[in-house]
C-alpha cells in the first residue's frame, strides 16, 4: 500500500440552521485517507459522519475548511471529484421505474465511455454482481439485496480509484449484509480500491474496515485500526470466589498487574486490563497457590462499543438503538436533519 | 454471488473508450433516461394520450356555434395548451420519487452537469406533449378542424418553449418540497386551475369584468393561447404571434434559471 492521500481534510467544518438554531453536524475535521486503505466512519445517528462523507462527495458545501479529494478541491473542482469517486449513497442509486441495465449504461456514458465500451462495461459488472438476469427488470421489483448490488455495480462502472459507501448495508437482512461487506473487502484487497464508508453498525466496523474513525458531536474522538482501539482498553477478566473475602484477597493480587483497573463486588471480581488474556493463566495460579482460587473465569476481548463507552461516556449500541426509537415516532432524525 | 472479476483497469486501458462529455451529451442522456420507462411501458403513454381526447369528447359537444367559424379550431389549441401545462406542471413528481428514493442523489455525483440534469429532464416534457397534441389533431382534422400545418407546427414549437419552461419551474418545486409530497401537490393543484380558467381555454374572457381582465393580462399563457388559436387557424398577425413567442420565451428562461438555481442548490 503506498501512502499516499487521495483525502486531505483541513478545518472541515459544517454548520446548519435548522428552526432557526445553529446545528454544528461537523466541528474542524483533519483527516487524511491513504490510497488503497478501508477505512470506517463509525459513530450514533447525528454524529456528523454521513454529513462528513456528503462534503467529501461533493453534495454539501463546507461551511469553512478546505478538503480534497483524489487531489481536487471539493468546493472549486466539483466536476473533477465527481469523476474520479464512485458513490453508494443511503437510498437506491438506480432509479424505481427504470431498469437496472439502463441505469448502469447510462452511469457509463455519463463518466465519458464510448456506447459500446458503457455496454461492455455494464455486461462486465452485472455479471460479476450476478445480476445480469435480473437487470432487465423494473429497478423497483428487485429485492433489497439486489438493488443494493445495482447500486455498488453503478458506482463501479469508472472504476473509480476511490469510493464512498454511505451506511451501506442498513436496511439489509444479515446475509445480504454480510454478501455486501465481502463485496466491500474484495473491491479493496483485489483492485486496492480505496474505501471511506459510514456506519452505526460496530460489528460492520470490527469485519472489515482497516482503519476506523469514531465520530461524535462532529469531532473526530479516535482514529485508528479496530485492533489498536480495542487492545488499548485491555481485556476484562472477571473472577467469581467462593467467598467475598477470597475476591477481596484476589483483587490485591490483580492490582499488582501493570496497568489494571479491578472492580470487586460482592465475591466477583473483575480486572480491565491490556492482554488480559496472556495475563490470566499465570493469575490464575498465582490465586490457587495463595488458597484463594478462582470458581468462575470469563475473558472477554474489548469491544468497539466499549471504546465509544470508554471515550465518550455513553455506549454507541444503546445510542443508536434510542436513535431508531425516537425514528420510529417521527420526532427526531438528526442525522437526516444535519445532511 | 460469483468471483469479482471485475477489472479496475478496464476503461483507463482503452483510454479512445473515455471522452468528457459535453452539455449535449449530458443533456441527451439524462433525457433519453427520462423517456426511456415511458418508451417501455407504452400502456401508460397510450393512456396519457387518450385523456385528452376523451376531455374533447365529453366537452366538445357542449361548445356553442362559433359565427363564422368552427367551435373546434377555437377549442382544440386551448385543449392542447392545457395538456401541456397539466403534464408540464406534474413532471416533478417524478423527480420528487427519484429524491425520496436516492437516484437524484446518484445523478448529482456523477459527472452530469446540473444545467443538463434540469434541461434534459425538462426537455424530455416536450416529446409527450407532442405526441397528444398530433394524436388530437388527427382526430379532430376528420371534422368541423380545418388543419393549417404551418401555423400548428409553428404553435407546437411555443409551446414546447412553454412545457420546458413550466417543466424546469415543476422540478424547482419538487425540489424545494423534497420529502413533503404534500406541498409539490398542493402548489401544483392551487396554481394551475386559475392559470387554465384566467387564460380562457375554456369560457372566453370577452366579457369579464374589469378585475377578471386585468388578472388575465398578467397570464403568459393567455398570450400563448391567443397566439395558438392564431396559428392553428392558419392566420399569421404578427403581434398576437409575437406576444405569445415572447410569452413562453419569458417562461422559459424564468423555469431555466429558477430551476437551474434549485438543482445547484440540490442535495
Amino acid at each position: 500500500m503506498t501512502q499516499t492521500p487521495v483525502i486531505r481534510t483541513q478545518g472541515l467544518t459544517k454548520t446548519f440552521t435548522r428552526h432557526k438554531a445553529e446545528v454544528h453536524a461537523v466541528r474542524g475535521l483533519d483527516l487524511t485517507v491513504a490510497d488503497g486503505e478501508l477505512v470506517a466512519f463509525l459513530g450514533p445517528n447525528g454524529a456528523g459522519k454521513s454529513t462528513t462523507l456528503r462534503m467529501l462527495t461533493t453534495l454539501v458545501e463546507p461551511t469553512s475548511g478546505t478538503a480534497e479529494v483524489a487531489g481536487f478541491d471539493v468546493v472549486r473542482e466539483q466536476r473533477a471529484v465527481r469523476r474520479s469517486i464512485g458513490y453508494v449513497g443511503q437510498g437506491n442509486a438506480a432509479g424505481h421505474q427504470q431498469r437496472g441495465r439502463d441505469e448502469v449504461v447510462g452511469q457509463a456514458r455519463a463518466h465519458g465511455l464510448s456506447r459500446t465500451a458503457a455496454h461492455a462495461r455494464a455486461d462486465e459488472l452485472l455479471d460479476a454482481f450476478d445480476l445480469t438476469e435480473h437487470a432487465g427488470r423494473p429497478v423497483s421489483t428487485l429485492s433489497g439485496g439486489q438493488r443494493r448490488r445495482l447500486d455498488v455495480a453503478i458506482g463501479l462502472v469508472h472504476s473509480p480509484r476511490l469510493m464512498f459507501l454511505d451506511e451501506p448495508s442498513t436496511g439489509l437482512d444479515p446475509q445480504n449484509r454480510v454478501n455486501l461487506q465481502e463485496q466491500v473487502q474484495r473491491l479493496n484487497r483485489e483492485l486496492g480500491t480505496t474505501i471511506v464508508l459510514t456506519t452505526h453498525y460496530l460489528e460492520e466496523a470490527d469485519a472489515i474496515a482497516d482503519r476506523v474513525v469514531v465520530i461524535d458531536h462532529g469531532v473526530v474522538i479516535a482514529d485508528d485500526s479496530s485492533t489498536r482501539l480495542k487492545s488499548g482498553l485491555g481485556d476484562l477478566v472477571s473472577l467469581g470466589f467462593a467467598t467475598p473475602d477470597d475476591a477481596a484477597r484476589a483483587a490485591e493480587r490483580a492490582r499488582r498487574l501493570d496497568g489494571a483497573s479491578v472492580e470487586v463486588d460482592g465475591a466477583d471480581l473483575t480486572v480491565r486490563v491490556a492482554h488480559g488474556r496472556d495475563l490470566v493463566p499465570g493469575l490464575v495460579t498465582d490465586l490457587a497457590a495463595a488458597g484463594t482460587p478462582a470458581v468462575r473465569l470469563e475473558v472477554v476481548g474489548a469491544t468497539l462499543d466499549d471504546v465509544f463507552l470508554h471515550l465518550t461516556g455513553r455506549s454507541l449500541r444503546e445510542s443508536n438503538e434510542t436513535a431508531a426509537a425516537t425514528t420510529t415516532t417521527g420526532t427526531a432524525t438528526t442525522e437526516g436533519a444535519a445532511a | 454471488m460469483t468471483t469479482l472479476t471485475i477489472d479496475r483497469t478496464t476503461t483507463t486501458s482503452h483510454p479512445d473508450a473515455v471522452r468528457e462529455p459535453g452539455f449535449v451529451a449530458d443533456t441527451w442522456n439524462v433525457m433519453t433516461r427520462e423517456l426511456r420507462p415511458m418508451l417501455r411501458e407504452p400502456a401508460s403513454l397510450l393512456f396519457a394520450m387518450v385523456q385528452p381526447l376523451v376531455f374533447l369528447a365529453l366537452f366538445a359537444p357542449l361548445l356553442p356555434e362559433v359565427p363564422g367559424g368552427s367551435a373546434l379550431q377555437w377549442f382544440v389549441p386551448g385543449i392542447i395548451a392545457m395538456t401541456a401545462l397539466m403534464g408540464a406542471s406534474m413532471t416533478g413528481s417524478n423527480l420528487t420519487l427519484e429524491i425520496n428514493t436516492g437516484s437524484h442523489e446518484r445523478l448529482l455525483v456523477s459527472p452530469l452537469r446540473r444545467s443538463s440534469l434540469l434541461v434534459g429532464r425538462a426537455l424530455k416534457e416536450a416529446v409527450p406533449m407532442l405526441a397528444q397534441a398530433a394524436l388530437i389533431v388527427a382526430v379532430v382534422t376528420p371534422f368541423s378542424f380545418e388543419l393549417h400545418l404551418g401555423g400548428v407546427l409553428v404553435g407546437l414549437a411555443v409551446l414546447s418553449l412553454f412545457s420546458v419552461g413550466i417543466g424546469a419551474l415543476s422540478f424547482a418545486l419538487a425540489i424545494v418540497s423534497a420529502g413533503q409530497d404534500w406541498i409539490f401537490w398542493t402548489v401544483q393543484q392551487t396554481l394551475i386551475f386559475p392559470l387554465l380558467l384566467l387564460a380562457g381555454v375554456l369560457l372566453p374572457l370577452d366579457g369579464a369584468p374589469g378585475w377578471l381582465r386585468f388578472l388575465a393580462d398578467l397570464n403568459p399563457l393567455g398570450y400563448i393561447i391567443e397566439a395558438e388559436r392564431a396559428l392553428f387557424a392558419g392566420s399569421w398577425p404578427t403581434g398576437t404571434v409575437l406576444r405569445g413567442v415572447a410569452a413562453a420565451a419569458a417562461v422559459a428562461a424564468i423555469g431555466l434559471v429558477v430551476g437551474l438555481r434549485a438543482m445547484r442548490r440540490s442535495s
